[in-house]
């Protein structure tokens, strides 16, 4: 049976409709303008932070490149992330394994207990680790920041790999060990490519998580652990310069560039018809 | 089998929970214990503790218990550990800090007794209750930052009263954060609610379009957004520039610390939470309930009152309590756009923990603000289908 064919009748949108496209199309400008403002900011020539500004110049720019304390922050943010992101997206992939396969009691309790990071609210968080990392003499460390950020952003990596594997059907297992494959390598053929969705995008949320933390870090890091975030607070609390405009202009395109890696890893699941393993619609 | 395929998912299981134990179940119960723990002066008076500890809390201490008090804090004193001691009892009442410095610099001029000579000092010295208070502070335990952080105390007789009022300060900062908390998720709800409704109608590639405009600022960073409004909200910002050069005012607004910057700020970060689980419960309510009720006679208004509110009502609850759990621990937006009047309890946490160094309060108020993410978690957990599929990132 064949669809009856819809007329197609162009009626003009009511004035509710217009409304509505007005009020919606207000509040995505309400959303993404202040994030663009500092752009043109952040190219000023001169030496404040006003609209319109008094000529173009990549000025800020050389200044983050060549000041000491930016570059500093720029690597400590790297290495604290890359590690981060490393360490909560093995532990985490690993974890979530377990947790898929296990079959014991107070499974429920042991991913709760995981995951308390992510509801707690950040300040308990970051004095808490503020006086044990103290006590055992990690405070004012990298290493003492990376354990902080990978407690922070594993429950990220948990809650995807887990959300990939309810889908993933336990008979391949079967099928994969009766062909002889060994449990490690069905691991490495069969359920990791599967999942690797999932893991990627993990490690990317462990990454932004770690890239844009600030609050940790201000009670954790000495001057030569800041981070991006933490220098860009200082910056803003002591003198407000163009360079944290250009330092938030290039914070926002690495943004972007996870964003769109997200969707890109998002977009290529669905078409291998994987379930969606991100949160984002 | 069953067995061996446990041994396995706890072996994967294990190092992440180790990690997760060891730097974050254990930092966090040690600095909730520091609410009710009373270390102070049974680990920097021992002697005076023991001493304490068999008086009968009637008639006044000995000469022994005054002459070890002294001692002990002088010692203390010279080893500059003295501070958290003279915190704790000032904690107790306000003033005995002055009392017992003040003691302590004329106890070396004292010729007999150290007793007689502290109480004609300052006949506080010969008053029981100032014993009462010390004696209560010997530990191991105290509910006084609990009561505190509620605006309560112990009274010298160990009655429940409520504080002063000058230092009635926590019930006040509660209600605040619960009022900005309360108006940013309302504001949130309200503008989410048209936002996700037109991107859940809308042809697919304008979908995208709007779907990415809300998605760039929810992966912006809050310090890099908040820093925006930071820098658009100055006397000499862009909105006042603009303001003025459109004649709409003469003088430039004060906007940056104020609640109204508060507000905005929160607002802008929070939306994209608001809107997301939202859009998706929207998109997934087939037009034909609403269609069913349009041919049963029911014009757009009862459509959408009866029908698609009702349906579209899971979503508005996920964002709003996700939007209403990330607010009240809200930190860094109010420090840096509010002014003093607007900040919440995560900064109270920090100011006690930083500034004015009373650890047991910073405590107190982070068991507290847990404790209330908590209910909220349960009753989200509970109530709000949307929540559990929903994610945080904050």
């Amino acid at each position: 049976m064949t669809a009856i064919p819809i007329p197609h009748i162009r009626q003009r949108p009511s004035t509710g409709r217009l409304l509505l496209y007005a009020a919606t199309s207000l509040l995505l400008v309400f959303l993404v303008a202040p994030i663009l403002v500092v752009f043109p900011l952040s190219l000023s020539s001169g030496e404040l932070l006003v609209l319109p500004t008094p000529g173009y110049s990549w000025r800020w720019y050389a200044d983050f490149f060549t000041s000491q304390r930016w570059l500093l922050a720029t690597y400590n943010s790297f290495v604290v992330g890359i590690l981060t992101t490393l360490i909560a997206t093995t532990l985490g992939t690993l974890a979530s394994i377990g947790l898929y396969l296990g079959r014991f009691r107070g499974k429920a309790f042991v991913l709760a207990v995981l995951s308390l990071p992510m509801v707690t609210p950040v300040i308990v968080t970051a004095i808490a680790l503020y006086f044990s990392l103290s006590a055992v003499g990690l405070g004012s460390t990298l290493t003492g920041l990376v354990l902080a950020h990978t407690v922070l952003s594993v429950p990220y990596v948990l809650l995807t790999v887990l959300a990939s594997l309810q889908a993933f059907d336990p008979n391949l297992l079967r099928a994969a060990a009766s062909l002889g494959a060994s449990p490690l390598q069905s691991f490495y053929r069969v359920v990791l490519p599967l999942i690797m969705p999932a893991v990627a995008t993990g490690a990317l949320f462990a990454f932004a998580t770690s890239f844009d933390e600030l609050i940790v870090a201000l009670f954790i890091a000495s001057p030569d652990q800041f981070t991006l975030p933490r220098q860009m607070y200082a910056g803003i609390r002591e003198f407000l310069s163009p360079t944290i405009a250009a330092a938030a202009v290039l914070i926002i395109l690495l943004s972007v560039v996870l964003l769109m890696i997200n969707e890109t890893i998002r977009k290529r699941a669905i078409r291998h018809t994987l379930p969606p393993t991100d949160r984002t619609p | 089998m069953v067995t061996k395929r446990n041994l396995l998912a706890a072996a994967l299981i294990a190092p992440l929970l180790l990690l997760v134990l060891v730097s974050f179940i254990v930092p966090l119960g040690a600095t909730l214990y520091r609410a009710v723990e009373d270390a102070e002066i049974p680990t920097i008076l021992p002697q005076t503790t023991a001493l304490l500890k068999q008086w009968d809390g009637e008639a006044l201490p000995s000469e022994q218990v005054y002459r070890s008090l002294i001692t002990e804090l002088r010692d203390a004193q010279e080893q500059q550990k003295a501070g958290p001691v003279l915190n704790r009892l000032n904690f107790e009442e306000t003033g005995l800090r002055s009392m017992l410095l003040q003691g302590l610099r004329a106890s070396g001029r004292f010729a007999g007794s150290t007793k007689e000579g502290l109480i004609a000092l300052n006949p506080r010295w010969g008053d029981p209750q100032f014993w009462g208070l010390v004696k209560r502070s010997t530990g191991p335990w105290t509910p006084l930052y609990f009561l505190r952080s509620v605006d309560l105390k112990l009274g010298p007789d160990g009655a429940v009263v409520p504080t002063a009022e000058e230092e009635a300060v926590f019930i006040k900062l509660f209600l605040r954060t619960f009022e900005i908390s309360l108006t940013v998720t309302l504001i949130c709800a309200v503008l989410a609610y048209p936002i996700a409704y037109t991107l859940s109608i809308l042809p697919q590639v304008w979908t995208n379009i709007g779907i990415m405009l809300v998605l760039i600022p929810f992966w912006t960073s809050i310090l890099v957004r908040t820093t925006a409004w930071f820098i658009i909200l100055q006397r000499e910002g862009p909105i006042n520039a603009l303001l003025i050069s459109l004649h709409l005012v003469d003088q430039p607004v004060t906007m940056i610390f104020t609640r109204f910057a508060v507000y905005l700020a929160m607002v802008h970060v929070l939306l994209p939470f608001a809107i997301l689980p939202l859009y998706s419960v929207m998109k997934g309510i087939k037009p034909d309930y609403m269609r069913a009720a349009a041919s049963l006679g029911a014009p757009g208004w009862r459509r959408f009152l009866r029908i698609y509110l009702p349906l579209s009502m899971p979503g508005v609850a996920a964002g709003a309590m996700m939007v209403f759990m990330l607010s009240v621990g809200f930190y860094i937006t109010p420090a840096l756009v509010g002014g003093s009047g607007d900040q919440m309890i995560s900064y109270f946490i920090a100011f006690f923990t930083n500034t004015s160094v009373n650890w047991g309060i910073a405590a107190a108020l982070a068991a507290l603000l847990m404790g209330m993410t908590g209910v909220l978690v349960a009753i989200a957990w509970l109530l709000v289908p949307g929540f559990r599929a929903g994610g945080v990132r904050v």
